[in-house]
């Protein structure tokens, strides 16, 4: 049995590990796209912050991990899929031939058709590439645009600002991380932000961009403009399924997986950024493009490659942001269903802000703004849909017993 | 054969000794807000349930962490954090259902219990037998990994 893996990201990596535990005996092949060590997107941040070296992204830190896994790493990219014959081509023309395949090629930045994001000095933060010129780029005193203050971009800003720059976030929400965060707790970040030394510019998107010498010149929609060094643009991902068009699998918003993670192609799997989840809150299909979605995707799959049964019951989203010191979080149907009861905490001079919301007799969707401990309640308490009898009332007084709440109903005080 | 925390929670009285020997093992300080193990008081029942990572299977913190910086040892199954590698995203305290594994603002990295590497202190320090430890066969850990098997999206493969 040959598995191969498109994509060494952590939904690849997940998924190869999990394949040499259930299948001791079968072959293992991972194809990357950048021609780097197998790495996490999410470790990005933290080099660039000075918390740690290029080194400490690899998503396996022990020296010959896939060698001993017996695991074999191929530089890619894939080109093309050739379902029909079993096989992915790749770039330089040679193939390669599988038994089952995993289709984890994750996603890129997207950029708005603005003009000028094509200069140089725009950049997105995204690979390690991209990595090592804002490494260069963004020197402390030096003047730095940011695009976008979603959940991504709002994680740069932190590196960004703890590199010393002259930091502006643009953003054309109203508030900072508008798809995580009410208006209360966007709000409160965004003033936070400013009293840390960023500039925050809501409601107000980047017009165009011009050369100015060795510097750019980034004009907004306010009419105003600023100068800058670095524009780093984050603002949203799409799945990287171009090199799938022609293969017969079947894409959406990304990849159309079934309950099992199985493309519309028999023996093909896809996990992680490409594909689409299903929204166990929504009830809609949606990208989610978190971590962990991502490594769920990548057990059910492999399980599922190996010859075992695992089903997916679908994604939650949940979020956790540290933003220079003040940590956020949002889980589920953070903004309610539009009918249920909420429960709702602020100390706003404090920066302490926590929002629940229900649905009859279950929690549904949570933020929080400062965070509180055993935060990893809110999802056991959403996902597994704990009937929360007298605990209810409780939470709507006082939201800060969540934790006693969910201790409670498990240990059958209730 | 692996051990396994044992909590009873009919026989704690409350006292916190666990939370002080859990904070002095780890932190060299006896502060109860540093303690990996807490008791919850439920003033109205006249319960009180120590509560703590049960080194569950699912091991969400693990599998979501993307540095590795969670490993499970093979002989006592216990996860346990390598602060070196952790970089401090935070991913591993919204992704364990439980709650169980914490961020430390001040080392900027999560802690969660370890066992203390073999020799628990709450377990030792605990007066009533609340807290035990033993084989974790015995253990009576079905009930919790009912509530893990609920949160689960993907029921590990029958093989
Ligand atoms: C700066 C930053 C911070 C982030 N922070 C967080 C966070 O705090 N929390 C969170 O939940 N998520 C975060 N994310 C998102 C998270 O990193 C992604 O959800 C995750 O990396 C997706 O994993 P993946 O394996 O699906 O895809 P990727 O990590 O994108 O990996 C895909 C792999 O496929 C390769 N590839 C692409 N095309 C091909 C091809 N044709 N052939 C072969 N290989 C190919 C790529 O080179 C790459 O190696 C962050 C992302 C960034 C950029
Ligand atoms: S906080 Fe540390 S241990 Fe937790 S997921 Fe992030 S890097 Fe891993």
């Amino acid at each position: 049995m040959h598995h191969v893996i498109i994509g060494t990201g952590p939904a690849g990596v997940s998924a190869a590990e999990t394949l040499r535990r259930l299948n001791p005996g079968s072959k293992i092949t991972m194809i990357g796209g950048e021609g780097e060590v197998p790495y996490s997107r999410m470790a990005i941040p933290y080099v660039l912050d000075g918390g740690i070296k290029e080194q400490g992204t690899h998503l396996r830190q022990d020296k010959g991990h896939y060698e001993r896994l017996d695991i074999e790493v191929l530089a890619g990219p894939v080109t093309r899929i050739d379902a029909q014959h079993k096989l992915v081509e790749l770039l330089g023309g040679s193939a390669v031939n599988y038994d089952k395949l995993l289709i984890a090629a994750g996603a890129s930045p997207v950029k708005p058709p603005v003009p000028g994001l094509d200069l140089p000095g725009v950049h997105h933060c995204w690979t390690l590439g991209d990595m090592r010129v804002i490494e260069e780029l963004a020197q402390s005193g030096e003047d730095v645009v940011l695009m976008g203050a979603g959940f991504i971009g709002s994680i740069i800003l932190e590196a960004l600002k703890k590199r010393g720059v002259n930091l502006t976030v643009v953003e054309l929400g109203d508030r900072m991380v508008p798809r995580m965060l009410d208006e209360t707790a966007g709000g409160l970040l965004k003033q936070w932000c400013i009293g840390h030394g960023v500039d925050v510019l809501t409601d107000t998107g980047i017009d165009r961009v011009e050369p100015d010498g060795e510097r750019l010149s980034v004009h907004l929609t306010s009419g105003a403009s600023l100068s800058a060094r670095l524009l780093v643009v984050a603002a949203g991902v799409k799945p990287n399924t171009g090199f799938l068009t022609g293969s017969g699998i079947k894409v959406g918003r990304g990849i159309v997986v079934d309950a099992h993670q199985q493309t519309s192609l028999p023996d093909i799997y896809a996990a992680g950024d490409i594909v689409e989840s299903h929204d166990i809150s929504t009830g809609e299909v949606s990208v989610m493009a978190i971590q962990p979605v991502v490594v769920d995707h990548a057990r059910v799959a492999a399980t599922n490659m190996a010859g075992f049964k695992a089903r997916y019951e679908g994604a939650l989203a949940m979020n956790v942001l540290d933003t220079l010191g003040l940590i956020t979080t949002s889980f589920g149907l953070w903004h309610g269903t539009g009918s249920g009861e909420q429960a709702m905490s602020l100390d706003a001079e404090n920066y302490k802000y926590l929002r629940l919301e229900f649905d009859g007799d279950h929690l549904v969707g949570a933020q929080s703004l400062g965070l509180p401990e055993h935060v990893g309640v809110l999802r056991g308490l959403i996902q597994s849909r704990i009937d929360l009898g007298p605990w209810k009332q409780r939470l709507m007084a006082n939201p800060h017993q969540l934790a006693a709440a969910y201790v409670a109903c498990t240990n059958g005080v209730c | 054969m692996q051990k396994a925390l044992a909590i009873d929670a009919g026989k704690c009285t409350g006292c916190k000794q666990c939370e002080l020997a859990c904070s002095f093992e780890h932190e060299g300080i006896f502060n109860v807000v540093r303690s990996r193990i807490r008791v919850f008081i439920f003033e109205e029942e006249a319960r009180f349930v120590p509560y703590t990572c049960t080194q569950c299977d699912q091991a969400w913190c693990m599998q979501v962490c993307p540095v590795g910086a969670i490993t499970s040892d093979p002989m006592s199954g216990v996860k346990s954090v390598n602060a070196a590698t952790c970089v401090g995203c935070k991913v591993c305290t919204i992704a364990c259902p439980f709650g169980t594994i914490n961020y430390n603002a001040g080392s900027g990295k999560v802690e969660k219990c370890d066992l203390c590497g073999g020799d628990p202190a709450c377990a030792r320090e605990c007066p009533t037998d609340a807290i035990t430890f033993i084989d974790a066969g015995l253990a009576g850990y079905a009930k919790m990994q009912d509530w893990a098997a609920r949160t689960d999206t993907a029921p590990q493969a029958a093989s």
